[in-house]
């Protein structure tokens, strides 16, 4: 401060050797604030690192647990079994086959009669007769025995019969899956030193296990059971995804044919021709409230207006599919608002210059360099959806429904629902990796919209 | 940084205007023209004439209304939400804020080149190529070819890109850009160009191109030119016009309002003592 005082004052002579001191002692400063700065730099570095460090640990952590527990899941424990389609036992009529001159009722009732008595034949014994063969004490405790494959084969043995009864009086070994009790024995899920009290299957069951094992009849096998069934509470082994996959499935097809046509042309009205005033300021606040409602709210919502109101169907894709479109309308909404406006008011100029009309700008310049942001938005807003549970609890989807559903309208859960549902079943030991063999199968899907909305965005950003 | 040159009052000007026939008819006229932004009044009620085959350069401080202005010519105000314009601007003795009149009629006939080079990020070809289309002005491929092709020629770009029409029109440089806008603007035929500062972000080439560009358009075009040069005003215009403060305080032929302003404040912004 001095010296510069001093220089006005006198600046016919400035004086050297104060200026050299000055500029020397300003040198100094700059150097010692530069060392801190540099640390400044480097700690900062440093804590960014170990934040990114220390949330790749954590998603490892989580795709390393859910993947060793869920993939043994997909592979099954299998009896290798000698079927002999026994006549004695399969004593039912010829298959019918239409004549003609039979009207499709009459055949139909005809082809029903026939079901019927197919129903009535007792696969069981088929099943223990063929168990028998590998171990023959198993006719005198018939309790024992049936325990080693899962109920739900004899409804296979039946399917067979019924599609082909030729196959009646032949016999082939066929892989049937065993027990989820079995399967649990053989993974050693279950601590094999609890005593009888405690342990689901008996002694005996639980000797034959090892015998056959060892003997390779039972054996772990890919089993495509986990895709194809849907769920099942009577015959374990074989509960599946398929009902939950295609209720999900529907669900998302609903949402991105409701929500995206409709959010995007919301946010391009609002963005571009809806004139700024109170009434749109107070819609623009209001979804972006919209966007911040717990989901669980929107189940209440659909409960009340499309299953009381509506009269729609409980439980069914079609509902989910509404209430989830209302809960992702507001995130593409926001996020097409947030795409157009970040699309240079030069590019609107350019064409509104050259003498199109308002819509012509937006459909044929704003909205094309928009189309990745959208894209991205959308697709996020569906994946979002897809991961939702808490509503669709609300509107009755998280019953246990054990059939694929057909149309939009019938009973169904989701895959979100259906890993609540999995992970709440008594029989954990089994369950466990099923839970997470469903949220591997959730995750794919999931991965794989995402990458399709980033090969998406790339496809259309690299036109230009 | 050209202000403090002007002093001595260096300037070229371009001598063939001066034989030139004064100008035939009135191509659009303003009367009493205001724009108000919500409640402010940025234009308090000018009176201008622009003749036909006549540039006329506005000039003048920022923040004076000469953009605001122009862009009454074409209604590019009716763009802004806030913006309200009043008063009468006839085009061939049209009002052009009649409800008759179409607004995107308007705009094939009023064309604009804006400050900032804005290509759409299409191909060349298609760059200039949209306003034809847009309007249905051609019936077939070849004549859509023709006319790509003179307008480019006609903005002095077509032997940069003849053979790259297919490439970027966002991959040129700006002086190209700026061409490129030009030549799409000309594409639909207008009969007069608004021009926004169009060489405010190009370099001295680049800018003494398009200059050079509006001196040969103006055979065939009525244009308007905002620009924040003088020197460039004393090149390429027939009439200058001087803004401040939103009002028109000063139009007369660029030698006169260089050599002989009228008004006090004209010459203080001339001579560089403020602006």
């Amino acid at each position: 401060m001095n010296m510069e005082a001093s220089n006005t004052e006198s600046t016919s002579l400035p004086d050297q050797t104060d200026l050299a001191k000055k500029r020397d002692l300003m040198q100094q400063r700059v150097s010692r604030s530069l060392k801190r700065r540099h640390n400044q730099e480097t700690r900062f570095k440093l804590m960014g690192m170990a934040a990114v460090g220390t949330a790749l640990a954590f998603v490892l952590l989580l795709f390393v647990t859910i993947l060793s527990k869920g993939l043994p899941a997909f592979w099954q424990a299998h009896i290798s079994l000698e079927i002999y389609f026994d006549e004695e036992i399969i004593q039912i009529d010829e298959k019918p086959v239409r004549m003609v001159n039979e009207s499709e009722a009459a055949f139909n009732q005809r082809m029903l009669a026939w079901q019927t008595q197919l129903g009535f034949v007792n696969f069981n014994r088929i099943i223990l007769d063929a168990i028998s063969k590998e171990i023959p004490e198993a006719r005198d405790y018939q309790r024992d025995a049936m325990r080693l494959v899962t109920s739900g084969e004899r409804f296979g043995l039946r399917n067979m019969v019924q599609e082909d009864p030729s196959i009646i009086g032949t016999s082939q070994r066929l892989w049937l899956l065993a027990d989820a009790n079995v399967d649990v024995w053989m993974k050693g899920n279950i601590n094999r030193e609890l005593g009888d009290a405690q342990q689901q299957l008996s002694a005996r069951t639980r000797d034959w296990v090892d015998e056959l094992e060892a003997k390779g009849v039972l054996k772990n096998r890919f089993s495509t059971a986990l895709f194809m069934n849907p769920d099942s509470r009577s015959s374990l082994a074989s509960a599946g995804l398929a009902g939950a996959f295609v209720g999900s499935l529907m669900m998302m097809l609903i949402v991105m044919f409701l929500a995206v046509p409709i959010g995007v042309a919301s946010a391009i009205y609002l963005e571009e021709f809806a004139p700024k005033n109170k009434l749109t300021d107070l819609i623009e606040v209001n979804i972006n409230n919209l966007a911040a409602v717990p989901s669980i709210v929107f189940g209440l919502l659909g409960a009340s207006v499309f299953i009381l109101w509506f009269k729609m169907p409980l439980s069914a894709p079609i509902v989910g599919g509404l209430v989830l479109t209302l809960m992702t309308l507001p995130t593409v909404i926001i996020a097409t608002r947030s795409t157009l406006k970040a699309i240079p008011p030069s590019i609107r100029s350019a064409a509104l210059g050259i003498g199109a009309s308002k819509v012509q700008a937006v459909f044929h310049h704003v909205l094309p360099l928009a189309i990745p942001g959208i894209l991205t938005g959308s697709i996020l807003g569906i994946a979002q959806a897809l991961g939702e549970t808490a509503p669709l609890l609300l509107i009755g989807m998280s019953s246990f429904v054990a059939s694929v559903p057909g149309t939009p309208f019938e009973q169904s859960t989701a895959l979100p629902v259906q890993i609540y549902l999995w992970q709440g079943n008594e029989l954990r030991n089994f369950f466990e990796a099923r839970t997470s063999a469903a949220i591997i199968v959730l995750l794919a899907l999931m991965i794989s919209l995402n990458a399709v909305a980033i090969w998406l965005r790339k496809h259309f950003e690299t036109r230009w | 940084m050209e202000q403090p040159t002007m002093g001595a009052m260096q300037m070229t000007f371009d001598d063939k205007k001066e034989s030139k026939p004064a100008s035939g008819a009135i191509k659009m006229s303003a009367r009493d023209v205001k724009v108000f932004y919500g409640d402010a009044e940025a234009i308090h009620g000018v009176n201008m004439d622009l003749y036909e085959n006549e540039v006329v350069a506005f000039i003048g401080p920022s923040g004076c209304g000469k953009s605001t202005f122009l862009r009454c010519f074409n209604r590019m105000n009716d763009t802004i939400d806030i913006a309200r314009v009043t008063g009468e601007i006839l085009l061939d003795g049209q009002d052009i804020h009649d409800k008759k009149l179409d607004v995107v009629q308007l705009r094939a006939q009023v064309g604009m080149v804006f400050q900032k080079p804005n290509p759409f990020p299409k191909s060349i070809y298609e760059n200039i190529a949209y306003g034809p289309r847009l309007h249905g002005l051609v019936d077939n491929k070849s004549d859509l070819d023709e006319i790509v092709e003179t307008s480019l020629q006609r903005a002095g770009l077509w032997k940069e890109v003849k053979d790259r029409l297919d490439s970027p029109g966002t991959g040129l440089s700006g002086g190209q850009q700026q061409r490129l806008c030009i030549a799409r603007a000309i594409a639909v035929s207008p009969e007069v160009i608004l021009m926004d500062e169009p060489c405010s972000a190009l370099d001295p080439i680049a800018t003494s191109i398009i200059e050079e560009l509006i001196d040969e358009l103006k055979g065939s075009f009525t244009i308007a030119i905002v620009t924040h040069n003088m020197q460039q005003a004393a090149r390429v215009s027939d009439k200058t016009a001087f803004f401040h403060l939103g009002d028109l305080v000063e139009i007369n032929a660029t030698r006169e309002i260089f050599t002989n302003p009228q008004d006090s404040r004209t010459e203080d912004y001339i001579t560089g003592r403020f602006g």
